[in-house]
């Protein structure tokens, strides 16, 4: 008789069919160790300035040389070292903003999902407000409120990732709270609380987990962008945001600085959806894309 | 149908009301005085002061100065812009069209491709090409399209010097804006040369700005279609001996455009919120790259009026996609 699979083995045993997505999630370790050890891989200090080579072209192509694998940029600082230490904010970005937004929105949506109501109503309709401004506007707005900055930038993300969350935990409680196991929880007298967040959440966590991941890298995309906009992470902060904003001047002149941040938020985003694809599939078979 | 109507717009109210609240409040919670914020005057002296905070309503209740607020906006009267001095609902209207324009065509330039590509993932899933064009997609899904235009600047028009870097029209065209489209102003100019040399400034930014849909559009296309050819109809149409271009065209796609519209329609805040970025890019005089600009000019009036006037637009386009969804699929129509 062979005994049913352990859930976690179960889900790995799905995860590991989507090619796609163990890359992504080989990308992301990769990405995870660079962010460690980024004092010790990288060549160079990330703002060192060497002023005897200013926009020093990569390696391979003429006039470059070895000591700047990937150039340096206008001020003799080299790319490939800004790049890896950049690494270390993309991830804090993500791990700042994501449960900032979980944690709030969960909350939200289970109180909005539980009771109705006249709660529900005033979630839901707050959310609605959050959702007519497009993201990136709402975002821009409130950092020009509370400052410009990285910290500032990450709350304003957080605040625009939130409704997603709050609508999907109050959709999921919705479906559940009716179901027969919370009905006899609650006639075994269990209150309000342990109802909401010990017999239900539980029961939502599928879809909230793959929310989280592609999250993830909006909060990656949009944190870059306000770093472009001038409203991120500051100079000399080597964020990849920031650090095309710092190499839009060159774009005519020096194409390695322009190009190689941007890829790394390009390789970042797309492994984190990769995995987030993944996720999905194996976490629930029932959403399982055709 | 018109009950349908009428819940909808009732619901979007609040909606209105809430987002009227959040443009109001923008300005009372900056940092410093907002007599000077909203003057942009430095060093009044203190009758002056006195009077403009009499003038903005200032000395009022909190809540009397947003009833008069609301009072008027709805008459059309949004303040004025601190740097420019002109009315704030003016300088948006002008700027409005550019926008349109882009968005449009970005939409156009999405859908042209983006549907077809959809479609032929789906009817030859599995195979290489599926996977090449889901492949593709997943990148543009992902990608950060700021950095995507400075690319294509570099390579289109740094390399190649085939398009323009910025604005909407070459320097040596002049003419009166009629409808505010730049394309079709110079075509109704009748100047020799002036819609191409439209039509080449507008096509970088439109790739640009319409790569994420173009992704979403195509993903979308494959997931419906994939549905849409397992119904039986669908079936029963191959039974019957059709041409296999003809069950996936007319069968098929019809049934599967109903979701991919609505999809389409839904994609307004996202394409605004890439025309923020697209305009800054591309020096595109429209309302992205205006409200970038107030804010960086501290020009407060006008984030303020940007703010409402761009989620109203968002709350318009997507009730007219609900109306819209509500119009081609009876079900929908018919739920509570």
């Amino acid at each position: 008789m062979t005994r049913p699979m352990h859930p976690l083995q179960e889900f790995w045993h799905y995860f590991r069919e989507n090619r796609g997505a163990v890359a992504g999630l080989g990308f992301m370790v990769l990405l995870v160790l660079v962010a460690l050890f980024a004092d010790v891989i990288a060549p160079h200090a990330p703002d060192v300035q060497d002023r005897a080579n200013f926009l020093k072209p990569p390696v391979w192509q003429e006039g470059g040389s070895w000591s700047y694998p990937l150039g340096t940029d206008a001020v003799g600082r080299d790319m490939l070292s800004r790049i890896l230490h950049g690494t270390r904010y993309s991830l804090l970005i993500g791990i700042v903003v994501v449960p900032i937004a979980l944690v709030a929105g969960v909350i939200l949506g289970v109180l909005a999902g539980y009771f109705r109501g006249k709660i529900d109503v005033v979630i839901s309709r707050a959310m609605d407000v959050i959702l007519a401004f497009p993201s990136l506007l709402l975002a821009l707005t409130l950092v020009a409120l509370l400052g410009p900055g990285l910290m500032n930038a990450m709350l304003g993300i957080s605040l625009v990732l939130l409704p997603h969350f709050v609508r999907l935990t109050r959709a999921s409680v919705l479906s559940e709270a009716s179901r027969d196991y919370v009905t006899a929880s609650r006639v075994a007298g269990a209150g309000h609380l342990r109802l909401m967040f010990v017999t239900i959440l539980p029961n939502c966590l599928a879809p909230l987990i793959v929310q989280a991941t592609l999250s993830f890298s909006n909060a990656i995309l949009d944190a870059a962008a306000l770093g472009f906009l001038g409203l991120g992470a500051q100079p000399p902060t080597p964020e990849w945001g920031t650090l095309l904003a710092e190499a839009r001047e060159f774009i005519l002149s020096a194409w390695w600085v322009v190009t190689f941040p941007g890829l790394a938020i390009l390789l970042t985003v797309l492994a984190i959806n990769l995995l987030g694809d993944g996720l999905r599939d194996a976490l629930d078979p029932k959403l399982k894309r055709s | 149908m018109f009950r349908f109507l009428f819940t909808k717009i009732a619901l979007l109210l609040p909606t209105f009301f809430g987002v009227s609240v959040v443009a109001f409040t923008f300005i009372r919670m900056l940092p410093g005085d907002p007599v000077e914020l909203l003057a942009g005057e430095r060093g009044m002296t203190p009758e002056r002061h006195a009077a403009l905070m009499q003038q903005y309503g200032f000395d009022r209740p909190f809540w009397e100065q947003y009833l008069h607020f609301l009072g008027k906006v709805f008459q059309g009267d949004l303040g004025t812009s601190i740097v420019t001095k002109q009315p704030v609902l003016e300088e948006f209207l002008t700027l409005f069209p550019a926008t349109v324009e882009l968005s449009l065509c970005a939409m156009l330039f999405a859908t042209l491709i983006g549907l077809p590509a959809g479609v032929i993932a789906a009817v030859r899933r599995g195979s290489f090409l599926d996977h090449s064009i889901m492949s593709v997609s997943l990148a543009g899904y992902s990608m950060p399209i700021f950095w995507w235009g400075l690319l294509l600047i570099i390579f289109f028009s740094g390399m190649l010097e085939w398009t323009p870097v910025s604005g909407r029209i070459s320097l040596m065209y002049f003419f009166d804006p009629v409808t505010g489209f730049m394309t079709i102003d110079a075509w109704l100019s009748g100047e020799e040369g002036a819609l191409a040399s439209a039509l080449h400034h507008l096509v970088l930014p439109a790739a640009v700005l319409g790569t994420i849909p173009l992704a979403v559009i195509a993903r979308q296309t494959r997931s419906a279609m994939l549905e849409v050819l397992q119904e039986d109809y669908v079936r029963t149409a191959r039974a019957k001996g059709l041409a296999p271009w003809r069950v996936v065209g007319l069968h098929a796609l019809r049934n599967a455009l109903i979701t991919v519209v609505t999809v389409i329609g839904l994609q307004v805040g996202l394409l605004l919120a890439g025309a923020i970025l697209t305009e800054t890019i591309f020096a595109w005089p429209g309302v992205g790259k205006w409200v970038v600009d107030s804010i960086s000019r501290r020009d407060y009036a006008s984030v303020q009026g940007g703010l409402l006037l761009i989620a109203l637009v968002v709350m318009v386009v997507n009730l007219c996609v609900d109306l819209l969804y509500g119009l081609v699929n009876p079900r929908i129509r018919y739920q509570r």
